[in-house]
């Protein structure tokens, strides 16, 4: 079973992220901001993450670049899920390594098709 | 709506699009048919039936098949044909079209427009390949509705998210208010025609490569017989005709034979003079004596 971290600071779009990606088979993590989630990367690094932009403490890119440079930090494949839709914003995440992007709102369809995408499917 | 109105607004639907409605779609009949009264501002059911049977009322029989049609469609549907399309099919052409350097490609069913903008990106990143060479794209639809926003080139958020790669969208698109709009470049690769499949499709002449996917499967036995024999007549010797990964040829023509995998729903005119036999092909069609006659021997190689 492939292992996904969720990262955002709003518990309602963690949920529903959680059960659409359960039904795809995928055993969930969850944090609330950049930092909890680069704590739980140190201790065990995830599959995948879906990544919030904006938070409170750490922001999905400050994240994405800490995560990075950590040790085994390149592994994990990386899909943004934010409300940012603008190309700068996107052209950002994929500069800073992040492997797809979803904008928000999302439903089942969107985030299966772009798991599909980097292989996680 | 009752049985009789279903019977009379299903026998329309199949005149004008060939899409054969089982009878349990009522349901659905009857859901495009409440936006149909809504858009004529036409109160009933019985009414429309009547303006529907009028000789006047060409343009609501048309407007009827249009809405009934189904769009569903995204970009770089189904992967697995659009591999084998850089993979396979188009390596093939290269080759077998070096002299001329000309492709012509056809989506025969382009409802708004993922199917060809996606061959046309799909080309874009193998250009590198393809310098020097004249590739055009003619996409079809019956739905002039649908043909307008395939040209507009204009999608909504959530659609540009199915399918492709956000690589692909931050190359090939540009933002439009709220929405996304394809590149120029792209665009124009395409040119669009409207073009019912029942009627006669011969004036766009011949191609490589036809793409016509889950169109077919709405269609009863006798019209996707007579669809396909028109397809296959407009399909160069040595082209490609793709079909939905799931639909077959089998019964309906006996020109026609699969590619092996991976390219599932991919036929190709048979062999007659080739080293490559049936068997190896994939194909279990009806037995092959007959069509070794009906056409001239020509050498082809088959992939």
């Amino acid at each position: 079973m492939k292992s996904c971290l969720v990262v955002d600071d709003s518990p309602v779009i963690r949920k529903v992220a959680r059960r659409i990606l359960e039904d795809l088979k995928f055993s969930i993590s969850e944090a609330e901001d950049g930092k909890e989630a680069l704590e739980q990367c140190r201790v065990s690094m995830p599959d995948a993450v879906l990544l919030d932009w904006n938070m409170p403490v750490m922001d999905g890119i400050s994240f994405l670049v800490a995560l990075r440079k950590e040790q085994g930090g390149d592994r994990p494949i990386v899909i943004f899920c934010t409300t940012e839709n603008d190309i700068d914003h996107i052209t950002r995440a994929i500069t800073a390594g992040a492997n797809e992007y979803i904008m928000k709102p999302f439903d089942r369809d969107i985030i299966e098709s772009k798991f599909h995408e980097v292989g996680l499917l | 709506m009752n049985a009789k109105q279903f019977e009379f607004l299903r026998h329309i639907l199949k005149q004008y699009s060939g899409i054969a409605l089982s009878a349990d779609k009522q349901e659905l009949m009857e859901l495009r048919v409440e936006k149909l009264l809504k858009e004529q501002r036409i109160s009933s059911v019985a009414e429309l039936c009547e303006a529907l049977s009028r000789q006047d009322g060409e343009s609501l029989r048309w407007r009827l098949a249009e809405l009934m049609a189904i769009q569903e469609t995204y970009f770089f549907r189904d992967k697995t044909v659009f591999s084998c399309f850089t993979d396979t099919i188009l390596p093939a052409l290269i080759e077998r079209r070096a002299s001329t350097r000309h492709l012509r490609i056809w989506c025969a069913a382009a409802a708004t427009g993922q199917e060809p903008y996606s061959i046309a990106m799909a080309l874009a990143e193998m250009r590198a390949k393809l310098t020097g060479w004249k590739v055009d794209i003619l996409a079809t639809d019956f739905s002039e509705e649908a043909l307008m926003k395939a040209r507009s080139g204009v999608y909504r958020q959530f659609e540009v998210q199915r399918g492709l790669p956000v690589t692909l969208l931050l190359k090939y698109f540009g933002r439009n208010g709220n929405d996304w709009e394809i590149r120029p470049e792209i665009r124009q690769a395409v040119s669009f025609r409207q073009q019912n499949l029942l009627h006669n499709s011969m004036r766009h002449g011949m191609f490589d490569l036809i793409f016509c996917r889950n169109v077919m499967i709405y269609f009863d036995q006798e019209t996707r017989a007579e669809v396909l024999g028109r397809l296959t007549q407009q399909l160069s010797n040595d082209g490609f005709l793709v079909l939905g990964a799931t639909e077959t040829v089998r019964g309906m023509s006996e020109e026609l034979g699969p590619l092996p995998t991976p390219c599932p729903g991919v036929y190709q005119h048979l062999p007659y003079q080739t080293g490559m036999g049936e068997e190896e092909l994939g194909y279990l069609g009806p037995e092959p004596q007959g069509r070794l006659m009906r056409r001239p021997a020509v050498k082809r190689r088959y992939i």
